[in-house]
């Protein structure tokens, strides 16, 4: 097993531990610490929801927002990789972008499906939180602490969701076309780009298109949120993982009789179910996750 | 067994809509368990059709040619429309593309 393959492998126990290959090899951060480049990813705040899944959706994204902002290295950036609200309604997005507005560090923000309802949904996300320099429906790549990043989108592509589309997947060819072997590579996206659980709509149809660009990297990491859990995946160098929701878990696929949609849990155990992840990179990835009772 | 349960449901639509009432005739589609329900009704032209999200999860209706939309529904929130012209309608949920219904408007008697 290669140095960084074990790394990667440590890193995907999820112990509690946060490790990173740094320049003098292998080495253990604690809880909390991280030594290099950090950004942190939040998700699927569905702003405007109410019902027994989580009365105040509100509430669970400011302690998200008030935890990132305590985290003792700042992350360069927080991406929040979308359903920033339930129901593309105005309020929702003015609700939400006021909460945002808190972080200490940068907010890069993708939309999730709850995000294009409509035929105003993707002109409000885009007055909210549309990024200067994005291509087409808002993708965007920028270069940042040694790695490339790609913010795709995978939503309001016609009346499917979970698909990427043939403009995006040629613009994400030309920019990853000139890009070293050796390159870090991390993309984020809303809808998981594999196969998580099809039959509930969580993958990218057309993912396997970016998967199939993504190969030739030494080091991919994909970040997606939608499902409303952790779940990790790994396909060659490419790792996945999707993210747990700030506002309400989602069954366990392949749970027998359950089904897509809000998951209500026990109130007091509501925190242990939602969070947000730290990412560092030095030079490789190690995502460490923290949930909301965790502060 | 679930094409017949839709035939059934559908057929009990027309009479329901064929009232003598001058009011517009309606009928009502269920939004349960990330489906429509029923998935298939038969109404008069003119019949005011009612969506209603029974589901704690948003749901949408709308026509997969985006002629109508009934944007975002929140639990127990409902939409109506007015089916005027004479065919079948296909529409989905754009929250859940995997859900999908179909109205089938015949011409008024």
């Amino acid at each position: 097993m290669k140095r960084r393959d074990f790394v990667h492998h440590v890193a995907w126990t999820g112990a509690g531990i946060v490790y990173a290959l740094g320049p003098s090899g292998l080495a253990r951060a604690a809880e909390g610490a991280t030594s290099g480049f950090t950004f942190a990813q939040i998700s699927d705040s569905h702003i405007g929801y109410s019902g027994p899944a989580n009365g105040d959706v509100r509430a669970t994204l400011e302690k998200t927002v008030v935890a990132v902002n305590g985290l003792q290295n700042q992350p360069a950036f927080v991406i929040h990789t979308g359903d920033v609200t339930h129901l593309s309604k105005a309020e929702e997005f003015d609700d939400a972008r006021a909460i945002l507005s808190k972080l200490r560090a940068p907010l890069i923000t993708l939309p999730g499906e709850h995000d294009v309802i409509g035929a105003d949904g993707p002109k409000r996300f885009a007055a909210s939180f549309a990024r200067p320099d994005a291509k087409g429906r808002g993708w965007s790549s920028w270069d940042q602490g040694g790695a490339h990043f790609v913010a795709l989108i995978n939503v309001g592509e016609g009346e499917t969701m979970g698909m990427l589309g043939d403009e995006q997947i040629a613009w994400l060819a030309n920019d990853l076309g000139s890009r070293k072997a050796d390159t870090p590579i991390v993309v984020f996206g809303h809808v998981p780009l594999f196969a998580a659980a099809p039959e509930w709509g969580w993958t990218t149809t057309d993912g396997t298109k970016a998967i199939a660009l993504l190969r030739r990297f030494a080091a991919v990491t994909v970040l997606n949120g939608h499902i409303h859990q952790i779940l990790e995946h790994q396909d060659g160098a490419i790792r996945f993982a999707t993210a747990r929701a700030t506002a309400w878990p989602q069954a366990v696929p392949g749970t027998p009789g359950a089904k897509p949609g809000p998951l209500k849990v026990a109130p007091e155990s509501l925190l242990g179910v939602l969070g947000y992840r730290t990412v560092e990179l030095d030079p490789g990835s190690a995502w460490h996750d923290r949930t909301l009772a965790q502060g | 067994m679930r094409t017949l349960l839709v035939a059934a449901l559908a057929a009990a639509a027309i009479p329901a809509s064929a009232s003598a009432s001058p009011a517009p005739p309606e009928a009502i589609v269920h939004i349960r368990d990330d489906a429509f329900v029923p998935a298939t009704i038969t109404v008069r032209a003119g019949t005011k059709v009612t969506f209603v999200n029974d589901d704690d999860d948003a749901h949408t209706a709308t026509a997969d040619d985006e002629s109508w939309d009934s944007e975002g529904l929140n639990q127990t929130q409902r939409w109506t429309h007015a089916f005027t012209k004479v065919g079948k309608v296909t529409y989905h949920c754009t929250v859940h593309p995997m859900m999908h219904g179909t109205i089938v408007v015949r011409a008024a008697q």
